[in-house]
């Protein structure tokens, strides 16, 4: 049984304007102790779909089509909220892309660190432990993540931490719950690039150690390559092409996710020219017909404006959803 | 020797901080003592980190706000300390594209509205003459004219960036600082930009001056690069040698910290943060985090430019090894 | 096009929210009755207080719906004929309010340095005393009517727009699209009067539609207290200031204007409400 699987899971959400169709049949699965990346550009809906799996998203406007995510066995989308309650930060954890919204400006680290792990004993029933036991926790979490002085950081507010720190910080209330699933969604985008590096070696670093799941969502193709296995390229809604980081890089067969890839300008090669994907990204309330990417596809013939291609194996571990490709 | 476009010298800009009970007046050093030039038709990237200085620079070269110190030449005329009005007409030969599109836009005026402000305000074009003008620069950064009268929350990133470039070649600058133009954008979309920039530039006869945070953009887009480190140039030099071979400890330690399109590739991380800019370590500022550290970093001055390397060790290491 | 999406936007909200509605439906009858009010009324000339000592104090009926006064005129005429002062009255402390301290509150927020401390000191001073007391202090000194009340009532709001624009003036200072109209060259008026004013005038017309049902009230107490519009003025406190002395017997006579007051101002505030989720642009994910 895969730790995580989500079946033909479509979301749509409800607005003002008309129903944006955010997430046509995704299906995904991932096993513990592995590490997926899903990469993908504005609207592809990826942000939307890390946060489907612990419900975050608001019902309305968001509303599930169909389909299904299954976590450990269990339909996180029909679980009953107090269930849900033990899942989150428990056995899944999550981590957001702008460390300083998700830490409360006025308190302390220390209390917003025990407020969390307080909370994970709360959901199991469990009776509440002294202050003490819950403060020395914290330290050990803060020095797990490779922060130094963590009694000093305790006593600290987040407007006197850098960006790099409170990103750990976020890091260390995740694991606070001992989960079996981290999820990271753009979790270095707001830092700096020797930030960055630091914090994709303490997330790679963990998951070793602890042998987490992984899944990591980045629009850039370079972070995923270097923290994950195993990659999902998403466009409009829908994985268009699903491989291990090395083939995908190497071989990658869906007109996107290699368009995608042109794009990026190569820092120790200034000779290759990127190039970019003409047209623009398809407006969700009315995407096109077939295959989603057909409108900007060269490669675009009848059967894609009329069916949308499924995920189909053409190579052992990778999937493609594209009509003209062949195994 | 030409006179260059723009040239900058000794430059220092420095903000005071709010007095606190518990702590004296403190300033911060945004800028110190940076000397820039730019050449006519020159593509100048300046790199660095948050806190590094280099937005400051730009709006420093811009005149947008007035340095501490220094000195700033275009064109031949001091602007150093011309007052609001003096500058205005120069307004008109320097430009700036933002980092975000978005905020970039008023969202009450229309797209067209916006492209035109600058030949309204500085009055070069009226009526129908300025609605062709209009017309003829959305058509030069490929937007059609069904987005003349969109307003920006109907845009998309890349079709806004487009508008907000469209802007800035209005009043026919002669340099176009552009503030890290791609980062907020899809890089699917970003190469169709740095394209059109490219192709701007040489038909115009532009001089960019480009910050950008992304490396592999600016290998790309410029031939000359400068790094910055809190609020200095620590290495200056050509693209190829700034980026290809990179001198100064810093800029290796950014180079090596990019991930690169290879799986598994965990970059190497420098240890700890740069520091607060207003608490800065005596010395070369980026000694705390420095492999190459020796005694002499930690004291005295931040060592200066020297033949576009700002790092005694390093420099003599090289002489060493020529001799 | 982006005026009529804002309207179904609006209709969109108003639909949605019953309170929104409730408010619009409550304003939308004051301004019918105050627009169509002396063609309506039942008793013209009852308006004006013509005198009918025979007619005195009679309780609700067919012939007069709200009842009689204590000179016989007909309650409903009167309170008709009141909203249509109260409105303008409202309205006119309102914009009258909001001219003088928007102006002076985007000029504090973008000039900043002296400027700004000059205007926010001033501010402080007005804000420091309290609103009734100033307002009472004023006509005391001008002598009473509705045009004192009114000036009195300006002098006391007008600070409020002051710190309300001051402060989004502030927030819109910093944004990049401000920037780039300096570059382009534009003069600061230029950039205040079509790049900050636009942006920041929605929390102000959310105050102004609240402000307008709280200068009503605050007209009413005034002439409650006998320091607003003189008799034989329908005006809504001036009635219901006379009719304390006839409660409880002839009810009639405060209950009607009291809940008139009660109503207008419960309209504005609801609509302010509603006002407020539409052009906040946050809540446009609908």
């Amino acid at each position: 049984m895969s730790l995580l699987e989500i079946r033909d899971y479509r979301l749509a959400f409800d607005t003002f304007d008309g129903t944006l169709h955010v997430l046509d049949g995704i299906d995904l699965s991932l096993e513990a102790g592995e590490t997926l990346g899903i990469v993908g550009e504005t609207g592809c809906g990826k942000s939307v779909l890390a946060r489907s799996l612990l419900r975050l998203n608001e019902a309305p406007p968001a509303r599930v089509v169909s389909g299904a995510i299954l976590f450990e066995g269990q339909d996180v989308l029909s679980l009953p909220e107090k269930a849900m309650r033990r899942l989150r930060g428990r056995r899944i954890a999550m981590v957001f892309q702008d460390p300083a919204s998700y830490l409360n400006p006025l308190l302390t680290i220390g209390t917003q660190m025990e407020d969390a792990i307080r909370g994970q004993e709360a959901a199991l029933g469990q009776a509440r432990r002294p202050h003490r036991a819950l403060r020395s926790q914290a330290a050990e979490l803060l020095a797990s993540v490779g922060l130094a002085e963590p009694q000093r950081l305790l006593a600290s507010h987040p407007h006197q931490l850098s960006g790099g720190m409170r990103q750990r910080v976020l890091i260390a209330m995740a694991l606070a719950g001992s989960p079996t699933l981290l999820v990271a969604d753009e979790p270095t985008t707001a830092l700096d690039v020797t930030v960055q590096a630091q914090v994709l070696a303490l997330i790679a670093g963990l998951v070793a150690e602890r042998g987490l799941a992984l899944m990591l969502i980045s629009h850039d193709l370079g972070v995923v390559a270097a923290s994950c296995a195993r990659v999902a390229v998403m466009y409009a809604g829908t994985v268009v092409e699903e491989a291990s980081t090395a083939q995908l890089l190497a071989n990658p067969r869906h007109p996107y996710a290699q368009g995608l890839i042109a794009a990026v300008p190569d820092l120790d090669n200034p000779a290759h020219k990127p190039r970019g994907i003409p047209g623009s990204i398809p407006n969700l309330m009315t995407p096109p017909t077939g295959c989603r990417f057909h409108p900007r596809c060269a490669l675009a013939s009848e059967i894609c404006c009329s069916t949308k291609p499924a995920l189909r194996e053409i190579a052992p571990a990778h999937g493609v959803a594209c009509h003209h490709a062949t195994p | 020797m030409t006179v260059p476009l723009l040239d900058a010298t000794g430059l220092v800009k420095t903000y005071a901080l709010p007095r606190t009970a518990f702590q004296p007046a403190r300033r911060l050093t945004a800028v110190a003592h940076v000397d820039l030039s730019l050449a006519r038709g020159a593509t100048l990237g300046l790199v660095g980190e948050s806190g590094c200085g280099k937005s400051t620079l730009a709006r420093l070269l811009l005149r947008l706000t007035p340095p501490s110190a220094g000195r700033i030449v275009f064109d031949d005329q001091d602007i150093t300390n011309l007052a609001e009005a003096s500058l205005r007409p120069l307004r008109r030969r320097l430009q700036l594209v933002h980092q975000n599109p978005s905020a970039a836009l008023d969202p009450r005026l229309t797209a067209a509205a916006a492209v035109a402000e600058p030949l309204v305000v500085q009055r070069l074009a009226r009526g129908t003459e300025l609605s062709d003008r209009v017309a003829q620069l959305f058509a030069e950064v490929g937007l059609g004219p069904e987005f003349l009268r969109r307003y920006p929350h109907e845009l998309s990133g890349g079709q806004k960036q487009r508008v907000c470039i469209a802007r800035a070649l209005a009043p026919e600058p002669q340099l176009l600082v552009l503030d890290e133009p791609t980062s907020a954008l899809d890089v699917s979309v970003q190469a169709q930009i740095l394209d059109m920039l490219a192709e701007l530039r040489a038909r115009r006869g532009l001089t960019y001056l480009f910050i950008s945070h992304n490396l592999a953009v600016v290998r790309q887009v410029c031939a000359e690069v400068a790094v910055m480190y809190l609020g200095r140039i620590v290495e200056q030099g050509s693209a190829e040698q700034v980026l290809g071979a990179p001198r100064h400890p810093y800029t290796q330690a950014l180079l090596a910290s990019v991930p690169r399109l290879t799986a598994g590739a965990v970059p190497p991380a420098t240890p700890s943060e740069p520091p607060n800019p207003a608490a800065l370590p005596s010395g070369c500022t980026f000694h705390p985090r420095c492999r190459r550290a020796e005694l002499s970093c930690h004291t005295g001055n931040p060592p200066p430019l020297v033949e576009g390397l700002a790092c005694p060790p390093v420099a003599l290491s090289i002489c060493q090894t020529r001799a | 096009m982006a005026a009529s999406r804002r309207m179904r936007l609006a209709a969109w909200h108003f639909r949605r929210s019953f309170a929104s509605s409730l408010g619009l439906g409550l304003v939308t009858a004051i301004v019918l009755l105050a627009l169509l009010g002396p063609w309506i009324v039942p008793y013209p000339d009852h308006a004006a207080g013509s005198v009918n000592l025979t007619g005195k104090l009679q309780s609700p009926s067919a012939a007069h719906w709200f009842g009689t006064d204590e000179v016989g005129n007909d309650i409903l005429t009167r309170v008709i004929i009141g909203a249509r002062l109260s409105l303008l009255v409202g309205i006119g402390i309102t914009f009258a309010a909001a001219a003088i301290g928007v102006p002076l509150g985007i000029l504090a927020g973008t000039a900043g340095g002296r400027v700004r401390e000059v205007i926010m000191r001033l501010t402080d001073l007005f804000l420091s005393v309290p609103g009734l007391v100033l307002a009472i202090a004023l006509v005391a000194a001008l002598g009473p009517g509705i045009v004192n009340a009114m000036i009195a009532l300006v002098l006391v709001w007008w600070p409020g727009y002051v710190r309300l624009a001051e402060s989004k003036a502030l927030s819109i200072r910093e944004e990049p699209f401000i920037e780039s109209a300096r570059v382009a060259g534009a003069p600061s008026l230029r950039i205040l009067w079509r790049h900050v004013l636009p942006n920041s005038i929605s929390p102000i017309i959310v105050k102004m539609s609240m402000d307008i049902g709280q200068a009503i009230l605050a007209v009413a107490s005034l002439g409650f207290i006998g320091l607003g519009a003189k008799p034989p003025t329908p005006e809504w406190g001036a009635m219901i200031s006379i009719a304390r002395s006839y409660l409880p017997d002839w009810w009639w006579y405060a209950i009607y204007p009291g809940a008139f007051i009660y109503a207008s101002v419960l309209g504005f505030n609801l609509l302010g409400d509603g006002l407020r989720d539409i052009l906040d642009p946050r809540s446009h994910r609908g």
